[in-house]
């Protein structure tokens, strides 16, 4: 099964992931908007992924992201 | 929503876009009102969002939902990570929405609204969307590699370096762009000079207080950091109102140029949690919060576009910026129609963090569109004011003079009757001593802005507190800007420099660091302060030069959109990057080549600099120049600018021969030779049709 949205994609009616509810996702939204992906993510990522290695600390983590913002890698627009 | 009805509601939609935009394009009454013109916009936005760019995913890029992206292979939860998409989309439009779809068209606005409602509107649809989409999908499918990197691969090592170095000129040119906006803005302004100073203090505050007394709450700071700003605005009107401290914050626009050249040093130099990280943040929200602002003001005031639909200024001979509405219309609105700057977010952090291939449309696409509505609001606000006061604020002084008699005589005679009392009003009303000749743009737009906020909020009497809060929000933005692109200079200079020697790449190095830092700033320091004591204001001579640049980046990505098209097998598609690229280099080339050859030396850089050689020669001094030396300071100007012109024409016709070569050789070989990485998820082989 397949329905059509309104802006022509074809989306499939199975699972989707869960939507996030609106606060959170504003609040996502905001971080990432200055370079801060979700912290809570990155911790189950290394959980999953890399159980046997070291966890970064919020305070690390923030840290860590906002010295790779300004690395000179990437531009800002005019 | 499914087949007839969902026909039917588009059918409407499209017929309410059509309509509105007739209004806005045939009423030639006193005025129109800025709905018409909002509407107009959405219904295009929505209409080629559901089709254009439908047609563009499904049928020429053939997006596949189930190849997994670089964050799905990569994802280490930090730069690689799947994202939603709405999260992803905020995180673009923020990247990509700075001070030039608030610019471009305040100054294109000379023309009328019309010419430049048409441009965004048309350029945004077929060339500037269809360039962050293309690209961020080619950078996804190249595990999120930068645009530098892609033409290298695709076009060859040579035209990747090209393509670097005309990157370089381009920030350096934006960089002195902007920093004059600031600059214009601020001269002889103690109440915007103090608020801008202040938030210096304010931003280490911030960053004191999320590195050690709260590490990493954003939110926290943020919020200080807005309360204090909204005081020093308000603390701003008493520093302006008593003489001594007034005094203390007035600057002419040299000093301010030598300062903002030091500070720039200063800042990118410095570790980045102090200064730039936290101002950065309050920059980033209150962009945001203003650009909301702005579109819930626009709507609920309602107000009448007093501008004309199309003013006699589309012959060449506007004030704010000389030459005809071809090419210079199309070089001026870059930001909001088509903006090669884009290329380097798409293919920046974004094609990182794509959970979905699928959803490159939405944001590829859908937040150049966002980006675009953005430089509507601008276009608002400039054609909101009276033309006069419009013409009188973005005139230079060597036009209008220097009092506001002056300034109403000359204006009204070009037709746009105002009173010198008038002016004086304006003035008064957002608590400046006068708004002659305040080119750049950031005040024609803070001045309208204020006349729809105060409207929306507190009236009249808040008229000078919403004037110097979107001045301060321009010159916050801007300002950091012009920190971030100071360091991502310096990285590229070291990156050029360290081809030739090795020991000047290294970024830890003080030495390195140091000299990288100085050159770049030497730079657009250049540029800056070279604008700042031109006679005609120096947005005259410099905003043409970073259009030309700006959408120079746009043909030459646009080009690589083509290549990859061609390279896919998809070459049956490819019109929809060859269109936007043909008309992108038609319009650099000729407004280039007038930049450099026309005869009029207004228009030339050659004619100007002729022009001065021969009076120079006869023993005469013109103006601006008050001596013989300024004079030969003038004519190196003008040289330096044909070269930078010729430069960036060189550039694009190299790009186009190096991309028509890449071309032939695709068409040559049978197979798809794309440089792709991972796997299609529909088990169907890279460019099988």
């Amino acid at each position: 099964m397949a329905r059509l949205s309104p802006w022509g994609m074809i989306e499939p009616m199975t699972a989707q992931p869960q939507a996030l509810p609106f606060a959170k996702l504003v609040a996502r939204m905001a971080n990432l908007m200055v370079g801060l992906p979700d912290y809570d993510s990155y911790v189950e990522h290394r959980r999953l992924n890399h159980p046997d290695q070291p966890v970064m600390s919020r305070e690390a983590f923030f840290r860590e992201r906002q010295e790779a913002r300004y690395s000179g890698k990437v531009g800002r627009c005019c | 929503m499914n087949g007839t009805a969902g026909r039917l509601v588009w059918l409407i939609v499209a017929l309410v876009g059509a309509a509105s935009l007739g209004v806005v394009a045939l009423s030639r009454g006193e005025t129109v009102n800025a709905l018409w013109l909002v509407v107009a916009a959405l219904c295009t936005y929505t209409t080629a969002y559901r089709f254009y760019s439908l047609y563009i995913a499904n049928t020429a890029l053939k997006l596949d939902g189930g190849r997994a992206t670089p964050a799905i292979r990569h994802n280490d939860g930090l730069d690689y990570v799947p994202t939603d998409k709405w999260v992803l989309f905020g995180h673009h439009f923020a990247a990509i929405a700075g001070a030039g779809p608030l610019v471009g068209p305040v100054l294109a606005a000379q023309m009328g609204y019309l010419p430049g409602t048409l441009w965004i509107l048309v350029g945004v649809v077929f060339a500037g969307a269809v360039q962050d989409f293309i690209i961020l999908f080619a950078s996804t499918r190249r595990d999120g590699r930068s645009l530098g990197d892609m033409i290298k691969s695709e076009l060859g090592t040579m035209p990747g370096v090209i393509a670097l170095f005309g990157v370089l000129l381009i920030m350096i040119i934006l960089l002195a762009v902007l920093a004059l906006i600031v600059v214009k803005a601020l001269a002889g302004s103690p109440w915007g000079t103090f608020t801008v100073f202040a938030t210096m203090p304010i931003a280490v505050l911030m960053g004191v207080y999320g590195r050690f007394i709260r590490p990493g709450r954003v939110g926290e700071m943020s919020a200080i950091g807005l309360v204090l700003l909204l005081l020093a605005i308000l603390s701003g009107q008493w520093v302006a109102e008593d003489p001594a401290w007034a005094a203390a914050f007035t600057f002419k626009g040299e000093t301010l140029a030598l300062l903002l050249i030091g500070y720039g040093f200063i800042a990118s130099v410095l570790p980045v949690w102090l200064l730039l990280a936290p101002r950065d943040y309050l920059s980033t929200f209150l962009k945001i919060g203003t650009i909301i602002a702005l579109a819930v003001g626009i709507l609920i005031v309602m107000p009448e576009l007093h501008m004309p639909a199309v003013s006699r200024f589309v012959d060449g001979s506007g004030p704010v910026f000389s030459g005809q509405l071809f090419p210079f219309l199309f070089i001026t609105i870059a930001c909001g129609s088509v903006s090669g700057f884009h290329a380097l977010i798409s293919s920046g952090t974004t094609p990182k963090m794509l959970e979905n291939e699928a959803q490159a449309r939405l944001i590829g696409y859908g937040a150049m569109l966002a980006e675009s509505f953005v430089a509507i609001m601008a276009l608002i606000s400039a054609c909101v004011l009276h033309p006069g006061v419009y013409f009188a604020m973005n005139t230079p002084a060597g036009v209008i003079g220097t009092t506001v008699d002056q300034a109403a005589q000359v204006v009204s005679n070009w037709g746009f009757a105002i009173t010198p009392e008038e002016l004086a009003q304006v003035a008064k009303n957002v608590g400046e001593s006068t708004i002659l000749s305040r080119a750049g743009g950031a005040p024609t737009l803070a001045v309208g802005m204020s006349t729809i906020l105060s409207s929306l909020v507190g009236g009249q009497s808040m008229t000078a507190f919403w004037y110097h809060f979107a001045i301060l929000f321009e010159a916050l933005f801007i300002l950091t800007t012009v920190d971030a692109g100071t360091r991502v200079a310096r990285f590229m200079i070291q990156d050029l420099l360290g081809t030739a020697v090795p020991a000047l790449r290294r970024t830890q190095s003080w030495g390195a660091n140091l000299l990288a830092t100085g050159l770049a700033v030497a730079g657009w320091g250049y540029f800056l302060y070279q604008g700042v004591v031109d006679p005609l204001g120096g947005i005259n001579t410099l905003w043409p030069l970073f259009g030309i640049s700006n959408q120079m980046l746009a043909a030459i990505a646009l080009m690589l959109g083509t290549v990859i098209l061609f390279k896919m097998k998809r070459e049956k598609f490819a019109w929809v990057t060859i269109l936007p690229t043909t008309w992108l280099a038609i319009c650099t080339l000729t407004a280039g080549w007038q930049k450099l050859f026309d005869a009029n030396p207004a228009v030339g850089f050659l004619a100007h600099a002729k022009k001065f050689s021969a009076a120079l020669a006869e023993g005469k001094v013109l103006a601006p120049a008050k001596t013989p030396e300024a004079m030969a300071r003038v004519i190196t100007n003008d040289y330096v600018d044909a070269t930078l012109c010729g430069l960036f024409m060189a550039v694009v016709i190299s790009m186009l021969v190096f991309g028509l070569l890449a071309i032939r050789k695709a068409l040559a070989n049978p197979r798809a030779t794309a440089h792709e990485v991972g796997v299609g998820g529909a088990a169907v082989a890279m460019g099988d049709d």
